[in-house]
This record gives C-alpha cells, structure tokens and sequence, in this order.
C-alpha cells in the first residue's frame, strides 16, 4: 500500500520539478529535455492511476513526436537566445504574485469541493471490470465516440496540410519536374543533326543551337 | 497514506501554474511560451484522467486523447508558424511582431 504513495509522490515531486525547469532554464535545449523528463513522470502518473494506454501515448506522442519537433526547430533557427532572456527578472515579481494567487485558487478549489451525490450514478461509460485500459478504451471510443475520434483525426489532418503549407517554399533556382513541358518534347524540338567537319568538330557558334 | 483524487488535483494544480508562470516570464522566447502551453494541457490531461480514474467514468480518458491530439497539432502548427517568421524577419522575438498594428 505504501509503494503506489511513494510512486505517486515520486513521479509527481520530478513532474513539477522539470517543469519548472523547463520554464526558468536558460538554453531551450535544457527546456525541452525536462519537458521529456515531465511528459515521462506525467506518463508514470497516468499509469499509476490505470490509464496505461494514455500514459504510453503521452510518451509516443510528447516525446516521440512533439518534443523532437522542438528540439528540430531550436537547432534549425539560428537564434541568440541570450538576448531573448532579457526581462524574466523584469517580469519576475508579476508573474510570482500571478502564478501565487492562481496558484491558491486552484489549490482551494482542489481541496475544498465535494462530490454531489448523484455524480457516481450519472457516469456515461462505466469501466468494466477484468478488461485492459486499452480495450476499454477502445470499447467506447470505436462505437459510442467514433465521430469525435473522427474529428481528431480531421484535427491532425487540417494540422499536417497546414505546416506543410506554412513551411513549403519555392526556390527561383531549383530545378523540378514540369509534366506538360516533358509531354510537349518532341524529337524535333530536342535533337539537331549536324554535318560535322573532320578534325574540327562543333563550332562555339553553334552553342546557342545545341542548348535548344 | 492513500493517494487519493485531491493529491492529483493538486498536481495538476501546480503544473498549469507552472505553465501560466512560463508564459509570463519567457515573454520574448516564443518557443518556451509554446512549451509552457503543453505543460498547460498536460495539467488539463491529469485532471481528465484522474477524474475518470476516481469516479470509474472511462470517457475522462477519451476527452484526453483529443486533448493530446490537439496539443500535437498546435505544436507542429505554432512551430511551423515559427519557423516562417523567423525566415521573413531573421529574429522570434515576440515583442517585434506588430507587423500588422491593429
């Protein structure tokens, strides 16, 4: 009984402590690291809880996924993050009173509710009993959920178009692939027979033919 | 000594505050402010699934799946919107980007 309370305080003590991390450390590659060290403790929360499914997905996901997009984009841009730190003292004082008041409510609110007695009997989908996490879930979510599982997926797809959109470029110089000029080719338009002298070869002022 | 719901409460409590804290103190560094808001819907996802744990309501979980797929794509999507301004005007400075006043 003791060992879930020791997890729990474990992976919750690292959680916040990397987040916090993540939000006062000066190089962004440190901040992306312990955003992967939070995700991961987050992930251990989750399955401490039985939501292994979730917690595996939260490292497929933050991790596999999201946190390597960062790390790609910090090392991709050239920036002089030094520069981009000036004002966090600046705006320390504001953001602690903030972030304590915010802090405070949250915390009353977490401590100082109950639960209304009819609330365990209005569940939608109760989870049964000798199933796995991921069965369970997949038992609502392919049946009584399939058109919000739908709209996630719609919500990736709109994503994927729109960085593809966003980041594309084209370059004057680069040289790509134009259907209809290749289709248009024909052997008079790409091929010149030409007498050639013996011993001379072809003539520099023939250049501008031989290009055509 | 059982953890009980309030204590998953009120570590996503403290993590959204964390978050919160990060926008305001990384006001210039736009890609601590987009890790900040990840750390902001982690804190959501905790409270999804530890609501769903405690009152034996797996729908919780399926609320959190779309949770992370949102968060997934507002990451690739800020970060592309990221890397576009950054190649239009050589800096991610935040406080420069009042290109378009209102």
């Amino acid at each position: 009984m003791i060992l879930p309370a020791l997890f729990f305080y474990l992976f919750a003590g690292v959680c916040v402590a990397s987040a916090v991390m993540v939000i006062v450390s000066r190089n962004p590659v440190h901040s992306v690291l312990y955003l992967i060290l939070a995700f991961v403790n987050a992930s251990g929360l989750f399955v401490l809880m039985g939501a292994e499914f979730l917690g595996m997905m939260l490292i497929v996901v933050y991790v596999g996924a999201v946190a390597v997009l960062f790390l790609f984009v910090i090392m991709m841009l050239d920036v002089d993050f030094t520069e981009l730190r000036e004002g966090f003292i600046e705006y320390l004082p504001i953001g602690l009173v903030i972030g304590g008041i915010f802090l405070a409510e949250l915390l009353l609110v977490a401590g100082g509710w109950v639960m209304s007695p009819g609330t365990t009997k209005s569940i939608t989908a109760a989870i049964p009993a000798n199933v796995s996490n991921t069965e369970a879930l997949g038992l609502v979510l392919y049946t009584k959920y399939i058109h919000y599982f739908q709209i996630a997926g719609m919500v990736l797809l709109v994503a994927m178009i729109g960085a593809i959109v966003l980041t594309l470029r084209h370059k004057a110089k680069v040289k790509r692939q134009d259907i209809n000029v290749q289709n248009a080719r024909t052997p008079e338009l790409a091929m010149a027979v030409r007498k050639v002298a013996p011993g001379q070869g072809l003539q520099d002022s023939d250049a501008a033919e031989w290009v055509k | 000594m059982t953890i009980g719901l309030g204590h998953y409460l009120a570590v996503a409590a403290t993590l959204f505050t964390i978050g919160i804290l990060g926008i305001f103190l990384n006001r210039k560094n736009i890609i601590v402010i987009l890790m900040s808001i990840e750390l902001i819907l982690l804190a959501v996802n905790i409270n999804l699934v530890a609501f769903s744990t405690f009152l034996g309501d797996i729908v919780g979980q399926v609320f959190a799946l779309l949770v992370l797929t949102v968060a997934a794509a507002e990451a690739a999507i800020g970060l592309a919107v990221l890397v576009v301004y950054f190649r239009n005007r050589g800096s991610i400075a935040v406080e420069d980007v009042n290109l378009m006043k209102g």
